[in-house]
């Protein structure tokens, strides 16, 4: 549907470029080893994380830092908690 | 609940942290509004938090020490027993091991017990959060019908992560809670799989 634009969705950012460069970058991820989900009719890829990256990471006992809005969009940070336990809780609605 | 814990176990140094996988704010405000929280209690679109740590489902639970470091891993756990009959967990056994953990009576896991506990991403778990992803962002911008296509997709790569399976619904105008997920679950566990995993010893 964009014909010659392509959007790029990678770590929260989305950066749009001709179609071209974007399947480059499609190419590229996915040769470094990064799961990558691909529209070509939309014109757009969301480039993830490796599971062995996510897995090194976990393995670190490091909890993965995130920001975060609340109702209000004020952000958040886990890290800002350091001093404290914390307890994170996943839940929806759902 | 959170929130009640929150204020109990504040002054001893903790904090609850409540991230909500919902497909639209508007889906978390009337728990958020009834909790009144005071700790962050943040919304996850995007699912970031999933994708960071590996979760599958809700609700999820983990302990965080102060330095920053996992201490419990992804564990399932409820704040009250609303659910019990259901899940058949009772909220009492995993709120006195946090209580005993917060007041410093009862240690975490130790790293090693941690690392042996921590449940680690497949290479179709993170092809299925990229599938998730791109469909999250087409539904955004008004694309349904794409975005379904990658919701299945994620589904099929990982059909053990129910925030995907199960988190979609509402974005594709199907009840969470009705039939479709009912015959989801039932196919699922027939097939002799759990629908909540929660750590040995919180399952007792």
């Amino acid at each position: 549907m964009p014909g010659d634009r392509f959007t790029i969705l990678d770590g929260g950012r989305v950066g749009e470029l001709p179609a071209p460069d974007g399947l480059a970058l499609v190419e590229r991820a996915r040769a470094a080893g990064r799961p990558v989900a691909l529209d070509r009719e939309e014109g757009a890829a969301f480039l993830g994380v490796s599971a062995a990256e996510r897995g090194r990471a976990l393995a670190t006992l490091e909890a993965p830092d995130f920001t975060l809005p609340d109702l209000d969009g004020r952000l958040h940070t886990l890290s800002a908690q350091r001093g404290r336990k914390v307890l994170l809780v996943a839940y929806a609605s759902w | 609940m959170w929130q009640a814990l929150h204020e109990e176990l504040g002054p001893r140094g903790f904090t609850a942290v409540t991230v909500a996988l919902d497909a639209r704010p508007e889906d978390a405000r009337p728990w958020i509004e009834a909790a009144k929280p005071t700790h962050p209690s943040l919304i996850d679109t995007a699912h970031v938090v999933a994708d960071l740590y590996n979760m599958v489902n809700v609700p999820t639970v983990l302990w965080i020490d102060e330095r920053g470091r996992i201490v419990r891993p992804n564990d399932v756990a409820f704040g009250t027993d609303t659910f019990k009959h259901i899940t058949g967990l009772e909220s009492a056994r995993p709120l006195g091991a946090l209580r005993a953990w917060v007041r410093g009576e009862a240690p975490g896991f130790t790293a090693d017990e941690t690392r042996a506990h921590l449940a680690l991403p497949t290479p179709a778990d993170q092809e299925a959060r990229a599938e998730f992803g791109l469909g999250e962002w087409l539904w955004r911008r008004g694309r349904p019908d794409a975005a379904g296509r990658h919701f299945d997709r994620a589904g099929a790569l990982a059909p053990h992560d129910f925030t995907i399976r199960r988190g979609t619904m509402p974005m594709r105008g199907v009840d969470p809670m009705g039939p479709k997920f009912r015959e989801m679950l039932g196919a699922w566990t027939t097939a002799g799989h759990s629908y909540y995993r929660p750590l040995p010893d919180t399952r007792g």
